[in-house]
C-alpha cells in the first residue's frame, strides 16, 4: 500500500446485519406500542443485533486504523462524516426547540385570546390565562410545579462545563503523549458525565414524585421532558463513546497526530454541552 | 488537495451471488441497487396512482371504498417521494459523482452500503401496512394531526418506516458531501466541478438539514399518540398547526431535494447535445445556492389557508415569489446554452428539452399558488395536484429518465435502442400532458383533491385525465423493456458515448470497470476532458 493511498474496504457484512437489526428493532417497537406481547422481545432482539453490529463494525475500523491502513485523506472523510452527523443532530434538536418557541410565542397566547385568537378563547377556553409554564386550558396532567433553574440544573450546567475542560485537558495530554494524564482526564470526564446522568435521573424522579410534573403535563411537560430526555439520551451515548475512548487509551491506542476517534468523541461531547447550555437558558431559566 | 490513490484491498475476490449485493462497498454496485430499487418503487407507486385514476374515471363510487382511496393517495405519495425519486437521485450520485470528480469510490464505502440496505426494510414496513387489518395510513403523506393520530395500528409502523428512510437519506447525504469535499482529483477546484456534482452538494446539505426535522416532527406525533404528550393538542397548550409548520420546514426544502439534482442532470445533458459549454456556469452555481437558501424561509406557503398573521402571509408570499428569479436564471441559461449550438436530438436531449418546457409550466403554476389571495381559491384543489405533478413527473422523473438514457451506455457498455427511446419519450410526453393538463382546469373549477367522488360537471376532464394516466403508466413498461434490452446487449458503446460530452466520466471505458480512478487523474486548466468550463 503506497503512501497517500485511499483505503476502500472490501465487502462488509456489518451494514446488512445493522439493517436487519434496525428492522427487527423498529417493527418490535411498533408492535409494542400497539399492545403486542411479542413487541418488547422483538425490540430487545433487534437492539442486541444493532449493538452487536456496532461492536463488530467499530472493531473492524479500529483494527484497520491501528494497522495504519488509513491515510490522512481517509481521516478527512471521517471528519467530514462526523461534522455533518453532528449538524444533523443539531437540526433534530432544532425541531424540538422550534416546538418550544412556537408554543410559547404563538400557540399558548393564541389560545389565551391574543391576536386573532379572541374568539378561540371566548368559545373554547373562556377564562384561560396563558401564562408559561402551562399545561393548557384543560389542565392536562393536573397541577404541577417546575424545577428551579438555580438548583440542580445549575449544578448540572457546571458539571458539563467542567467536563468540557477536562476533555480538553485530556486532548492536550494526548498531544504531548502523557498517557497517565490522558487516562486521568478521560476518567474525570467519564465520571462527570455519569454524575450528570445520575443527577438528571434524580431530578426526573423528583419531578414525577414531588412536583407532579410528568410527560403528560400539557405542552410544558411535553417540551420539558422531550428536550431534556433526548439530551440525556445523547449524554448517555456520549458517555459510552468516552468510555470506549478511555479503554482504548488504556490499551495504548492513538498517537499525537493520529487520533480521529478521540477528536470525534470530543466534538460530540462539546455538542452535547452546547445543547445543554441552550436548554438551560430556554427550558429552565426563561 | 491530497492525491487519491486507492489501495489494493478491494481487489480481492468478491463474493458471488446474493451476498455480493448484500455486502458490496462498491459505489457502482450500490448505485445500481439504488436505481433498481427506485424503478421497482416507481412501478409500485404508479400502480397506486392507477387505482386512483381508475376510481376517478367517472363520477360515483365504483371500484374502491373511500377509505382505501385515501390509503392509495397517502401511500402513492410516500412511495414515490421516498422510494422512487429520492433513491433514484442518490443512485445516480453513487454512480456518477466519484466518476465525475475522479475519486476511487465514495468517501465512506461501508456506510454507503448501509444507507442503501436500510431502504428495502423501510419499505417492507411501509408496504406491509397495506395488509394490516386497519389498512395503510390514510391521512395523506403529510400526516397532519389530529387526523393522522386517529389511524389504526399502521400508524406506529409508518412513523418508524419514515425514521428508517430518514436515517438512510442522512447517511447517503453525508457520504455524498464527504466525497465531493474530500475526494476530488487534484486540480478539480470547486468551480471546476460538473454542475451535477454542484447541485448534489447543495442537495446533500439540504437533506442533512431537514431530514432530522422530519424525524423530530413524526417523533412528536408518536409521543402524542402513545406517551401522553400534547404537542399538537390545544387542550394541553399545544397546537395542531404547529405540526404543519415543523413538517413544512422539512417539506419545502424536501421539494428542492427532489428537483436540484434534476437541474444538475439537465445542466449536463443540454451542453453535450448542443456541443457548447454551459452558459453562465457560475450563475448556475449561485442560482442553486440561492434556491437552497430560500427553501428554508418559504415553508408556510403550504398552509396559507390554515391562518396566520397577515405579516407572516405577506412574508411567505414574497419570499416564495423571489424563488422564481434564480429558477428563471437557470431556465434562461439552459436556453442560452442551446442558442446557436450544433444541436442533435437523441433521447436524453429530448427528455431534457421536455423537462425545460414542462417543468417551467409547473414553475409558473407554482408562482400562481404563491399568491395568497389566489391560493385561497386554489388550495387543496386539483390545481395543486397538477402543479406538483408537473414539477415532479415532467420535472424530476423526466430528468431521471434523461439521466438514465444519457449514462446507461456508460453503465452497461451497450447503446440503448434509440428508436424505442424516442417512442418512449413522445409517448410519455403526450400522455403525461393528457394526464395532468386537464387537472389545472378541474382545480380552477373547484374540484377538491383527495376525494374519491366528484360532481358530474367534472366528468369530462377526469375521463381525459384518467385515459392519459393509463397511457402514461403502461407506457413506462416500455422504459423497463428498453433498460432490460440495453443491459442484455446492443451496439457497443465507446468510452466517450456522446461526441459532445466532456468530463471525467467519459474518460473511462464503457462499461465502466468496477474500480476506476485508483490513481487520480490530474485536472488542470488545459486538460480537455476536465476543464469543464471549456469546450
Amino acid at each position: 500500500m503506497a503512501q497517500g493511498s485511499y483505503y476502500v474496504p472490501a465487502t462488509s457484512k456489518w451494514p446488512i446485519i445493522g439493517s436487519v437489526g434496525l428492522f427487527i428493532l423498529v417493527s418490535g417497537f411498533a408492535k409494542w406500542m400497539n399492545g403486542s406481547d411479542l413487541g418488547p422481545w422483538m425490540a430487545a432482539i433487534g437492539a442486541s443485533v444493532v449493538i452487536a453490529m456496532m461492536f463488530g463494525w467499530f472493531a473492524d475500523v479500529i483494527r484497520e486504523s491501528e494497522a495504519g491502513m488509513y491515510s490522512n485523506q481517509v481521516g478527512g472523510s471521517f471528519r467530514q462524516g462526523m461534522i455533518w452527523f453532528i449538524f444533523s443532530e443539531v437540526m433534530f434538536f432544532a425541531a424540538f426547540f422550534g416546538a418550544l418557541f412556537y408554543a410559547r410565542i404563538f400557540a399558548v397566547p393564541w389560545i389565551g385570546g391574543e391576536g386573532t385568537g379572541v374568539m378561540t378563547n371566548e368559545l373554547l377556553y373562556p377564562g384561560y390565562l396563558p401564562v408559561w409554564p402551562t399545561n393548557g386550558p384543560e389542565n392536562l396532567g393536573g397541577d404541577f410545579k417546575t424545577i428551579g433553574a438555580f438548583e440542580l440544573p445549575m449544578i448540572n450546567t457546571l458539571i458539563l462545563l467542567i467536563s468540557g475542560v477536562t476533555i480538553t485537558a485530556a486532548h492536550v495530554a494526548l498531544k504531548k503523549l502523557k498517557r497517565n494524564a490522558l487516562i486521568f482526564w478521560m476518567a474525570a470526564t467519564v465520571s462527570l458525565g455519569a454524575l450528570f446522568l445520575c443527577l438528571q435521573m434524580f431530578e426526573y424522579v423528583h419531578a414525577y414524585q414531588d412536583l407532579g410534573l410528568t410527560l403528560g403535563s400539557g405542552i410544558y411537560g411535553s417540551t420539558f421532558f422531550m428536550l431534556t430526555g433526548f439530551h440525556g439520551l445523547h449524554v448517555t451515548v456520549g458517555s459510552i463513546m468516552l468510555i470506549v475512548i478511555t479503554l482504548r487509551c488504556v490499551r495504548g491506542h492513538f498517537e499525537p497526530k493520529n487520533h480521529f476517534a478521540f477528536e470525534a468523541t470530543a466534538w460530540y461531547w462539546h455538542f452535547v454541552d452546547v445543547v445543554w447550555l441552550v436548554l438551560f437558558v430556554f427550558v429552565y431559566v426563561l | 488537495m491530497t492525491a487519491t490513490t486507492a489501495h489494493d484491498d478491494h481487489h480481492h475476490a468478491a463474493p458471488k451471488g446474493i451476498s455480493r449485493w448484500l455486502t458490496t462497498t462498491n459505489h457502482k454496485e450500490i448505485g445500481t441497487l439504488y436505481l433498481v430499487f427506485s424503478l421497482a418503487m416507481f412501478l409500485v407507486g404508479g400502480a397506486m396512482a392507477l387505482v386512483i385514476r381508475a376510481e376517478l374515471f367517472a363520477p360515483g363510487l365504483h371500484l374502491v371504498n373511500p377509505e382505501f382511496f385515501n390509503q392509495m393517495t397517502t401511500m402513492h405519495a410516500l412511495v414515490m417521494i421516498f422510494g422512487a425519486v429520492m433513491p433514484a437521485f442518490v443512485g445516480l450520485a453513487n454512480w456518477m459523482v466519484p466518476l465525475m470528480v475522479g475519486a476511487p469510490d465514495m468517501a465512506l464505502p461501508r456506510m454507503n452500503n448501509w444507507s442503501f440496505w436500510i431502504l428495502p426494510f423501510a419499505f417492507l414496513i411501509l408496504l406491509s401496512t397495506l395488509f394490516m387489518p386497519s389498512g395503510a395510513p390514510a391521512s395523506g403523506w403529510t400526516l397532519y394531526p389530529p387526523l393522522s393520530l386517529q389511524g389504526g395500528n399502521s400508524f406506529a409502523f409508518v412513523i418508524f418506516a419514515i425514521h428508517l428512510m430518514g436515517i438512510s437519506s442522512i447517511m447517503g447525504a453525508i457520504n455524498i458531501i464527504a466525497t465531493i469535499l474530500n475526494m476530488r482529483a487534484p486540480g478539480m477546484s470547486l468551480l471546476r466541478m460538473p454542475m451535477f456534482v454542484w447541485n448534489w452538494l447543495i442537495t446533500a446539505f439540504l437533506l442533512i438539514a431537514v431530514m432530522p426535522v422530519l424525524a423530530g416532527a413524526v417523533t412528536m406525533l408518536l409521543t402524542d399518540r402513545f406517551f401522553g404528550t400534547s404537542f399538537f393538542d390545544a387542550a394541553g397548550g399545544g397546537d395542531p398547526v404547529m405540526y404543519q409548520h415543523i413538517f413544512w420546514f422539512f417539506g419545502h426544502p424536501e421539494v428542492y431535494i427532489m428537483i436540484l439534482p434534476a437541474f444538475g442532470i439537465i445542466s449536463e445533458i443540454i451542453p453535450t447535445f448542443s456541443r457548447k459549454a454551459l452558459f453562465g456556469y457560475t450563475s448556475m452555481v449561485y442560482a442553486t445556492a440561492s434556491i437552497a437558501f430560500l427553501s428554508f424561509i418559504v415553508w408556510a406557503h403550504h398552509m396559507f389557508t390554515v391562518g396566520m398573521p397577515l405579516g407572516g402571509a405577506l412574508f411567505f408570499m414574497y419570499a416564495t415569489m423571489i424563488i422564481a428569479v434564480p429558477t428563471g436564471i437557470k431556465v434562461f441559461n439552459w436556453v442560452a446554452t442551446m442558442w446557436r449550438g450544433s444541436m442533435t436530438f437523441e433521447t436524453p436531449m429530448l427528455f431534457a428539452l421536455g423537462f425545460v418546457i414542462l417543468f417551467t409550466i409547473g414553475g409558473l403554476s407554482g408562482v400562481m399558488l404563491a399568491i395568497v389571495p389566489t391560493d385561497f381559491q386554489y388550495h387543496d384543489t386539483y390545481f395543486v395536484v397538477a402543479h406538483f405533478h408537473y414539477v415532479l413527473v415532467t420535472g424530476a422523473i423526466f430528468a431521471i429518465m434523461a439521466a438514465v438514457y444519457y449514462w446507461i451506455p456508460k453503465w452497461t457498455g451497450y447503446m440503448y435502442d434509440e428508436r424505442l427511446g424516442k417512442i418512449h419519450f413522445w409517448w410519455s410526453t403526450i400522455s403525461v400532458n393528457v394526464l395532468f393538463f386537464p387537472q389545472h382546469y378541474l382545480g380552477l373549477a373547484g374540484m377538491p383533491r383527495r376525494i374519491p367522488d366528484y360532481a358530474v360537471q367534472f366528468a369530462e376532464f377526469n375521463l381525459i385525465s384518467s385515459i392519459g394516466g393509463f397511457a402514461f403508466g403502461f407506457g413506462q413498461l416500455l422504459f423497463v423493456w428498453i433498460v432490460i434490452k440495453c443491459v442484455r446487449g446492443g451496439k457497443q458503446a465507446e468510452a466517450r458515448v456522446w461526441d459532445g460530452a466532456r468530463g471525467l466520466e467519459w474518460t473511462v471505458p464503457s462499461p465502466a470497470p468496477l474500480h476506476t480512478f485508483d490513481t487520480p487523474p490530474v485536472v488542470t486548466e488545459n486538460t480537455e476532458h476536465s476543464a469543464y468550463l471549456q469546450r
